[in-house]
């Protein structure tokens, strides 16, 4: 039994995106951490200080544990963003700034 | 860019009034206007019953499609033709999700999906209010919403304490090992471990083994003497049991062992989780010498209860009654023009939030069309909800954390999870150096100043230090880009916004 099955799910058609640069299929409707998880990924961020490895703990959007770096923009808060076809996922390293593209910043801290 | 000659506005609008939110939203009808932020149970019960009296709403949502955390659902594109696999009372479900449907179809309500709220604003002039939210999942760009009145049906979020090892990846929460469950149609690992304390233990449990998950054991801190103590609270609530009993017979369906009076203690593994340390309470709740075993698992699911979630209402100024808000017999909060349901006004399930949000709806409906409600026509629902709160209380004193819980969080345990702050540093703030309260520990070690604002850690620093847990008092209840913030308007209706993005 998985979650599929018991939902009789008939998901869209898988699509391929990279993590760190390797191909990870993803479902249509999934955020980045469902992808991650069912492809058996639980870490995508380094922390700052410690350089530890974190990823999903709430679950929903509160803790920003799972933050991550999706096309070149860090700080997304992987429980929350959608998967694309395409994206490419890296891990983020501390605040994810040396990860950034040019205006690709992500959202403002505090 | 914005023109607001075009729109036909007169000059002499109060800036309030004139705002993008209002080309959202004025339909022309003349109609009071409710925006309900939140549409999980408490939201969706309130948005409906002031829909049917007249109100016209604007149900304000982060999730792209309504259901809270209760009713979390998986998106379309994954195709769940049996979603309700994964859920309980799907049957009030079905009626809140048609009812939404109904109105939203005649246009009686607005469903604002994607909308992150971060500021409820209360223009004292004209007594309206200005919701803010940022919009979409890149959280780049604001929205508003005006509105006569306010309801809020925030919700909760969970309270995990700190133990070794418990930032490990494959520890997660257990409302969040469900809500990517139910929303996302996956588990964090093949063998789980549920652990904490409180009612959502059974339900996760039970949820992750039907999935495929084996679930290695439940560790409950709480014991049958605790439950035994509460029984004739617990015992008035046949439903309850009931409902409770359903969940032990799938555990035993399941295989699942359940550990009461047994608390994990230790995480371990190095870049992820491999297994835990469960230990036996006592009586007083402080670790039986010897009782240790060692269970393998890839994934610890774990909690201690919920918190309501307060920050926008503590923005608007209400008064709060411990962590909760505070609400009279109507709802309201001590704002004016601002109600409050469900688990922002103390956490009690889903059956009390829609008891909540029927009567707060019925009760804005009144008093949007300027008459007193007559509370008799909300007597079941009030009945409902004074019996609900009653087990609530009871419930919240079976299962509280372990006495002993922070003699075990070792000094170098991180307890800030976003600034890496151990519980060493935490108890040196607190001791020699004299910190009385949050907010003090906060500036000295930086515990409670990172991404989340104090929400995962306040808790256990309280805990940890003796500190009261006070309401974090964030004027903003989530990040903001600066930009949204640059191109508000200024408060005389001058500044930025004359010429900003709309």
């Amino acid at each position: 039994m998985n979650p599929l099955e018991l939902t009789r799910a008939r998901p869209g058609e898988p699509f391929t995106v990279t993590f760190d640069g390797r191909p990870v299929a993803a479902l249509p409707g999934q955020t980045v951490a469902a992808a991650l998880w069912a492809a058996g990924v639980t870490a995508w961020r380094s922390t700052r200080g410690a350089g530890r490895p974190r990823g999903v703990f709430c679950g929903i959007g509160v803790c920003f544990d799972c933050l991550v770096t999706v096309d070149g923009r860090p700080n997304q808060r992987a429980c929350l963003v959608p998967v694309h076809p395409g994206d490419e996922i890296r891990t983020q390293e501390g605040t994810g700034q040396d990860d950034a593209r040019p205006g690709e910043a992500g959202p403002a801290r505090d | 860019m914005r023109d607001r000659g075009k729109r036909g506005r007169p000059v002499t609008e109060p800036p309030h009034l004139a705002s993008a939110g209002e080309k959202q939203n004025r339909t022309g009808t003349g109609r009071p206007h409710l925006a309900v932020v939140g549409a999980g149970p408490a939201g969706l019960a309130g948005a409906l019953a002031a829909a049917a009296r007249g109100i016209r709403v604007t149900l304000v949502d982060a999730a792209g499609q309504a259901g809270g955390q209760f009713y979390r659902q998986p998106a379309p594109a994954l195709g769940a033709r049996r979603p309700q696999a994964l859920h309980h009372q799907w049957r009030t479900w079905v009626r809140l999700r048609d009812g939404l449907d109904r109105h939203r179809t005649s246009g009686r309500i607005t469903h604002r999906t994607d909308h992150h709220v971060w500021c409820v604003e209360r223009d004292c002039a004209s007594g309206r209010f200005r919701v803010h939210a940022l919009l979409g999942p890149a959280q780049e760009e604001g929205g508003t919403v005006d509105a006569d009145a306010v309801l809020l049906a925030t919700g909760g979020y969970e309270r995990v304490l700190p133990f070794p090892g418990w930032t490990l990846p494959g520890v997660v929460t257990a409302g969040g090992a469900q809500a990517m469950l139910k929303g996302g149609l996956v588990l964090p690992g093949r063998t789980a471990v549920v652990a904490g304390t409180g009612p959502l233990l059974l339900p996760v449990a039970t949820g992750l083994a039907a999935a495929g998950a084996r679930v290695a054991a439940l560790v409950e801190s709480a014991g049958p003497a605790a439950l035994l103590r509460r029984a004739p609270a617990l015992a008035a609530q046949p439903g309850k049991l009931a409902e409770g009993a359903g969940y032990a017979a799938r555990l035993l369906r399941h295989g699942v062992p359940a550990l009461v009076r047994h608390t994990v203690v230790a995480a371990h593994g190095t870049d992820r989780l491999e297994a835990v340390t469960v230990a036996a309470l006592d009586r007083t709740g402080q670790i039986r010498p010897g009782g240790t075993r060692r269970v393998p698992c890839d994934t610890l699911a774990v909690g201690h209860g919920m918190l309501p979630h307060t920050d926008l209402a503590e923005t608007l100024g209400c008064t709060l009654s411990g962590p909760a808000v505070r609400v009279d017999g109507e709802q309201r909060t001590d704002v004016p023009g601002v109600w409050a349901a469900g688990e922002a006004t103390g956490v009690g399930g889903a059956a009390l939030a829609l008891a909540e949000g029927h009567i707060a709806g019925r009760s804005v409906a009144a008093r949007l069309h300027g008459t007193v409600p007559d509370p008799g026509r909300w007597a079941a629902a009030a009945r409902t909800r004074d019996r609900l709160r009653k087990f609530a209380a009871a419930l919240d004193a079976v299962y509280a954390p372990p006495a002993g819980w922070a003699a075990g969080v070792t000094d170098d345990t991180v307890v800030c999870r976003c600034e890496e702050v151990t519980a060493g540093e935490v108890r040196v703030a607190a001791g020699p150096l004299g910190a009385g309260d949050l907010r003090t520990v906060k500036l000295l070690t930086r515990a409670g100043m990172g991404w989340c604002q104090g929400r995962m850690c306040a808790p256990a620093v309280a805990g940890l230090t003796g500190c009261p847990l006070t309401p974090g008092r964030r004027p903003f209840a989530r990040p903001v880009p600066l930009g949204v913030l640059a191109a508000l308007p200024d408060a005389d209706g001058t500044g930025p916004d004359r010429n900003g993005p709309d």
